[in-house]
């Protein structure tokens, strides 16, 4: 029975190491996006590098987690909410991924006056994006925290939004080439979906969490 | 002979164990958060306890009801209660081993036209009514309590899967000892008075007196309808008809643990009479009534919603009924024994005593009315495990 305890005890460390990479990921995501409009360039690609390298961690980490608790039918009852859980805030940690590595490859140049407007999207997002762990977190141990966190995950998306569709007319009402309108427009809504990927998330907590209450 | 008359007891301990083992470790087994295997394994020890440890004092109750002293009678009794079982399984209708048994007995009582003792029948009936009563009441009480700690506590989702599994476990291996404490009554006690074993001394330790030896029996056909037929009745348990959480089906389990404790403690009683309190009676009460009202307790107290009374309502009618049709069906039955196969349904003690007393009966002398022994008495010897009903009155056959 102690080795089911102690096994059950690996698991649970596992699934908190895993909401520390998403966040870790976040964090990385904010200060490397700093770095850009900066043009510390050389830091910017530090950071590019140390969130691929984590979310790669991220990956084996949540497909072991999964393993587990298919092997050792684990909550049966909540395994199918909790996989799609994992998987859906994995994708959030892609999302941070593949938006920088769109600033490595793709270099858009973003007008100076933007930037603090810019910062705000990337702020807000990640604020969602550490909401939504929160979230998770309280899922698995204190489920009359979920309502709170979800709800600030939802705030931070909504000022998210805000502050892209700011951008987008800052952007779109100024003489630059449409072609450069476009290609901001699509930098900021990347940055914007990495928030409504955490709502989404969200979403289909508020209905895990329901279905956990005895 | 004797061994061919007990088939019907051990047919009845099968299907009891094929049915109300799934009460027990149902909803564990079918959400998966206990494997069969463990499930059976617990289920068959644990009732085999219960029944050899603790399964005197309900047996005494039926044994006021009825004293079914003739093995062809409690053969009867036991089928009778057996096929209507079946029947009403096989009819999807909800059945409860212990009213079968009753239901037998009474028809027992009137075909040999032996008194029923309404006061142990009104007992009795009460407790169906009292223990799935009861059990809602336990499981509301236990779930609020659960809610509130559980709520405060923040056990990580893991860790409490793992908490939940073991109270499973250890609430199922109880729950097991009080089914086979209980419910042992229902498949062997009417073959108590007619008991064919003699006390036994193991290793000069301790007896294992005769009526043990057929609880013994009688348990491990128990167990044997727990591995060979219980998987299916679990699947269906924990799957389809009542859709419990893991802690939700603890709690359940807990409240029907409770109740069957209650009503088969023969410890219990001890310590209330001790502590000069008013004692509950020991009577054999439906594992599955228990189940269904505790089941019923968490439904209302989750706001009714989702409580489906038109199954209720199906429940409580085949309540009804089981007794009735079993009470019949042994009456039309001991017709049949008695004097189609002319056996012996009711045995009489004091034609016996008194052609041992009296080797040649006068002519227009009538038999002493008052018997020497009863017959429980008569037929159960020494065993200090039976409580002895001698107040009731010689048993008259129906010819």
């Amino acid at each position: 029975m102690s080795l089911l305890f102690k096994k059950n005890k690996q698991t649970e460390a596992q699934i908190d190491e895993f909401l520390d990479l998403v966040i870790k990921g976040g964090l990385i995501f904010k200060q490397a996006v700093r770095y850009y409009l900066q043009g510390r360039i050389e830091e910017f690609e530090g950071h590019l590098k140390e969130l691929s390298d984590t979310e790669e961690k991220g990956d084996e980490l949540r497909r072991q987690i999964e393993t587990k608790l298919y092997l050792r039918t684990l909550i049966p009852e909540s395994r199918g909410d909790v996989l799609g859980l994992l998987e859906s805030s994995d994708k959030v940690l892609n999302q941070t991924t593949e938006t920088l590595m769109q600033f490595s490859v793709e270099c858009p140049v973003i007008p100076e006056d933007l930037h603090p407007l810019f910062i705000d999207i990337s702020d807000y997002a990640v604020s969602a994006e550490e909401g939504m762990v929160k979230a998770i977190r309280a899922y698995f141990r204190d489920l009359a925290a979920v309502r709170d966190h979800v709800n600030k995950v939802l705030f931070y998306r909504k000022e998210a939004n805000k502050s892209a569709e700011k951008f987008k007319r800052a952007v779109f009402s100024r003489d630059l080439r449409h072609s450069h309108k476009i290609h901001l427009r699509y930098f900021a809504y990347h940055v914007e979906l990495i928030a409504e990927e955490a709502e989404d998330v969200c979403d289909r907590l508020s209905i895990a969490t329901i279905k956990r209450y005895i | 002979m004797i061994w061919f008359f007990l088939t019907s007891g051990l047919f009845l301990g099968w299907s009891l164990g094929a049915k109300d083992a799934a009460n027990v470790f149902g909803t564990a087994v079918g959400s998966r958060m206990v494997r069969f295997k463990t499930a059976a394994a617990v289920a068959s020890l644990f009732v085999i306890l219960g029944a050899v440890v603790e399964g005197a004092g309900t047996t005494a109750t039926l044994g006021h009801l009825g004293a079914v002293n003739a093995i062809a009678g409690s053969f009867t009794v036991a089928l009778a209660a057996g096929v209507t079982i079946a029947w009403m399984t096989r009819a999807r209708l909800p059945v409860a081993t212990s009213q079968a048994i009753v239901g037998g007995i009474v028809g027992w009582n009137l075909f040999t036209g032996s008194p029923t003792d309404l006061e142990v029948l009104s007992r009795i009936v009460a407790t169906w009514l009292l223990s799935p009563l009861l059990a809602a009441i336990f499981a509301i009480l236990l779930y609020l309590l659960f809610k509130r700690c559980l709520g405060r506590a923040r056990i990580h989702m893991l860790r409490l899967d793992a908490y939940t599994r073991t109270g499973l476990i250890i609430v199922g291996a109880l729950g097991s000892y009080t089914l086979g404490a209980n419910n042992i009554a229902n498949v062997m006690g009417v073959f108590v008075p007619a008991s064919p074993f003699r006390d036994i001394q193991l290793f000069g330790i301790f007896t294992l007196h005769g009526t043990q030896q057929l609880f013994l029996l009688g348990a491990l056909a128990i167990a044997v309808g727990i591995f060979t037929y219980s998987r299916r009745m679990m699947d269906s348990v924990g799957n389809d008809i009542f859709k419990l959480t893991p802690i939700l089906a603890f709690i359940v389990v807990l409240a029907h643990t409770i109740v069957l404790f209650l009503f088969s403690s023969t410890g219990l009683q001890s310590a209330l009479v001790a502590l000069g309190l008013p004692t509950i009676p020991l009577v054999p009460v439906s594992s599955s009534q228990a189940i269904v009202g505790a089941i019923f307790g968490i439904g209302i107290v989750k706001g009714a919603q989702g409580v489906n009374f038109k199954l209720l309502g199906k429940i409580a009618a085949g309540w009804v009924m089981t007794p009735i049709f079993a009470g019949l069906l042994t009456f039309v039955s001991l017709f049949f024994v008695q004097n189609v196969f002319e056996q012996e349904v009711v045995h009489h003690p004091a034609a016996a005593a008194t052609s041992i007393i009296a080797p040649e009966p006068r002519p227009n002398v009538t038999a002493p009315v008052t018997p020497l022994a009863s017959p429980m008495q008569t037929r159960a010897g020494n065993d200090s495990l039976i409580t002895i009903n001698s107040s009731n009155p010689l048993p008259q056959p129906i010819n």
